[in-house]
């Protein structure tokens, strides 16, 4: 008989510590199955942060490094320059990649680095217990904002991947979201085309995910997944947003 | 014979470390340590299988030095005072994963953003930990272009040897001032990659480096094997200088810069028949109690003369356990003190302590 569907080979056999319908296991296992697909679970270095996928070195099968928060695409940087041959990888929240880490994450891009972000917008802090994030849309309630954001007083949701799309350095960047079968299929392509660009050296490459974060919602799995359709793409909409590869300079 | 050249002490530094194989260097402007940064830029940046990187912040360069020593190179950053304060989240983190890397603080005027001369102000900071955790760096305290050099190289070595940050804590008019110095070592043609480096899991299984974890018990196993090698440390590599302490009534126990003006009046005094001398610690953590414990059967008075306002001052006062008596001479700031006003000091103590009689 022929076996149509299988576990990664480098995604290690553990049970994930998710909660039911979050977006970070769909996300590693897609991830894995790229490394797979493109033969480099045996030079892979991913940088996962602090965040609900602090513990992402227990499901992915390639070397790892903790992060601190934040600090990802610098961490990255030194590793990729003191090791060229590594794909490297962070794979970060929105609090960590679009708050603590802006300044890291724009100067990596910005410097062109050959590394690959895998950047995880769920809108939220899940972490610490759901409080906003840069990325919480306006009106929307976190235990920081009880009432709502409100622009006036916390400010607009940060569209990361919009401003790393002016930056010079940056080769390609998408958004894509994780929920639905399509939507997945998405995404994977796109976390497959970010390790290419990264072989090709064409520069900074970041995949921002959608994902939902069920918990922190305050929603059931179905409900975030509609939620992600309904509200979240408004602000963060799908699709490539830069895409140097285009101007055929690459494979 | 090995030639002497004319250099500053910051640019010593760049030189000792290449010299030393470090292949990788990523900082941050800040006055007094420009001039390594600099150099780097001009001597590491087009070193084939080198790299430099002038960062966006002190934060992001010692987390990239974070991610090159994760890979098994030799690496280093420098900054002054205030920057330093912004490598302490990266410090930590190097410490808690046993990642090697060598940090210079050429130290400057603080708290705040401070004066831009020689100051000794950091020291709580340099030795106490500085960032967040139960953890020590190796601080090793140069007094003089040479050793600056020399410590370089040693710092390199140490942090290998004991896969731990060492910290340079010199100050600014050691960066800046040009003397004479010596290089012993040629810089390795073929860069070693330390044995234990994450480079892929080509060949072996994949391995992870971490160190959160929400079972307190398995944090309090890695604190106490840190704690295990410390105690190594500790015993083996605790390194100190004393200058014409063999017939001292009083001892001044200085470190780094102040030391080196410490000996110019020290000098002066003798020529006047005061019997004193000097302790100068070159390890300031592990700091060298047991020599300061061991002056303290013969010698009942002492001289802590620091550019601050006492901080090295309670180790001493730790290393004597009440033995002997301590006075303390400080210029916080980045007022440097001449070494005639520091004679000065010393006299007057001798004369009031009864010394003379
Ligand atoms: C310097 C520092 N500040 C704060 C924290 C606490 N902290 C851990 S994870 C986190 C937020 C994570 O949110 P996000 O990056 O969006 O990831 P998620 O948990 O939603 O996946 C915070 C604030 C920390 N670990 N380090
Ligand atoms: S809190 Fe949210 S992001 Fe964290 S594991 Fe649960 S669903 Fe996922």
């Amino acid at each position: 008989m022929k076996k149509v569907f299988t576990r990664p080979k480098s995604l290690k056999r553990n049970t994930f510590h998710y909660c039911p319908g979050c977006g970070h296991s769909i996300i590693h296992r897609l991830i894995c199955e790229v490394i797979d697909e493109m033969n480099l679970q045996d030079k892979v270095i991913g940088i996962p942060p602090p965040g609900c996928s602090v513990f992402a070195y227990y499901y992915f099968d390639v070397d790892m490094a903790e992060s601190a928060h934040g600090r990802g695409a610098a961490v990255a940087t030194g590793i990729k320059r003191a090791f060229p041959e590594a794909v490297v990888f962070t794979y970060q929240g929105d609090g960590d990649l679009a708050g603590i880490g802006t300044a890291e994450t724009i100067h990596a891009a910005n410097r062109g680095e050959n590394v690959t972000s895998i950047f995880i917008n769920n809108a939220v802090y899940g972490m610490t217990g759901g409080q906003m994030a840069p990325t919480t849309l306006s009106g929307q309630k976190t235990t920081t904002t009880p009432y709502g954001r409100d622009a006036i007083l916390e400010g607009h949701p940060i569209k990361m991947s919009e401003i790393l799309a002016l930056v010079e350095g940056a080769a390609y960047i998408e958004r894509v979201a994780v929920n639905s079968p399509a939507n997945i299929r998405k995404t994977k392509k796109a976390i497959h085309k970010a390790f290419q660009v990264q072989l090709g050296k064409l520069g900074f490459a970041m995949v921002e995910i959608l994902s939902p974060c069920p918990t922190n919602w305050k929603m059931s799995p179905y409900e975030a997944w509609q939620w992600i359709d309904k509200e979240m793409t408004k602000v963060f909409p799908l699709g490539v947003i830069k895409d140097i590869t285009e101007r055929g300079d690459a494979d | 014979m090995v030639a002497k050249v004319l250099m500053t002490g910051n640019a010593a530094i760049g030189e000792a470390a290449i010299r030393a194989g470090c292949q990788s260097y990523f900082g941050y402007p800040i006055t007094p340590q420009n001039e390594l940064t600099e150099y780097m830029a001009t001597h590491l940046s087009r070193r084939k299988g080198c790299s430099f990187i002038q960062a966006e912040s002190e934060i992001a360069a010692v987390n990239m030095v974070y991610g090159a020593s994760l890979v098994g190179v030799r690496t280093m950053t420098s900054s002054s005072s205030p920057g330093i304060s912004l490598k302490q989240e990266g410090i930590s983190y190097l410490a808690a994963c046993e990642l090697p890397a060598v940090i210079a603080n050429m130290s400057r005027g603080g708290p705040g953003l401070g004066s831009i001369v020689a100051a000794q102000s950091d020291y709580f900071q340099a030795t106490r930990g500085g960032g967040h955790g139960d953890y020590r760096t190796i601080v090793l305290a140069p007094s003089s272009v040479q050793e600056l050099a020399d410590l370089t190289h040693k710092a390199f070595d140490l942090a290998d040897k004991y896969k731990i940050p060492v910290i340079i804590l010199g100050d600014g008019i050691l960066g800046q001032m040009m003397e004479p110095v010596e290089f012993k070592h040629e810089a390795p043609a073929e860069l070693p990659i330390r044995s234990d480096a994450l480079r892929g899991a080509r060949g072996r299984p994949s391995k992870f480096i971490k160190t959160f974890t929400s079972n307190p018990a398995e944090l309090e196993e890695i604190n106490w094997s840190l704690f295990r090698r410390y105690e190594l440390i500790k015993r083996d590599e605790t390194a100190y200088e004393t200058f014409l302490a063999e017939d001292a009534e009083l001892i001044v126990v200085a470190f780094g810069i102040a030391a080196r003006i410490a000996k110019g009046a020290i000098r002066t005094v003798r020529t006047e028949g005061l019997k004193v001398g000097l302790l100068r610690p070159i390890t300031l953590w592990p700091f060298p109690y047991e020599a300061a414990k061991e002056l303290a059967k013969g010698v009942k008075q002492f001289l802590v003369f620091e550019m601050n306002m006492g901080q090295m001052l309670e180790d001493v006062q730790l290393a004597l356990e009440g033995q002997g008596e301590v006075s303390f001479y400080g210029r916080p700031g980045g007022v440097i003190p001449t070494p005639s006003e520091v004679a000065r000091v010393i006299s007057r103590l001798y004369y009031q302590k009864g010394l003379n009689k």
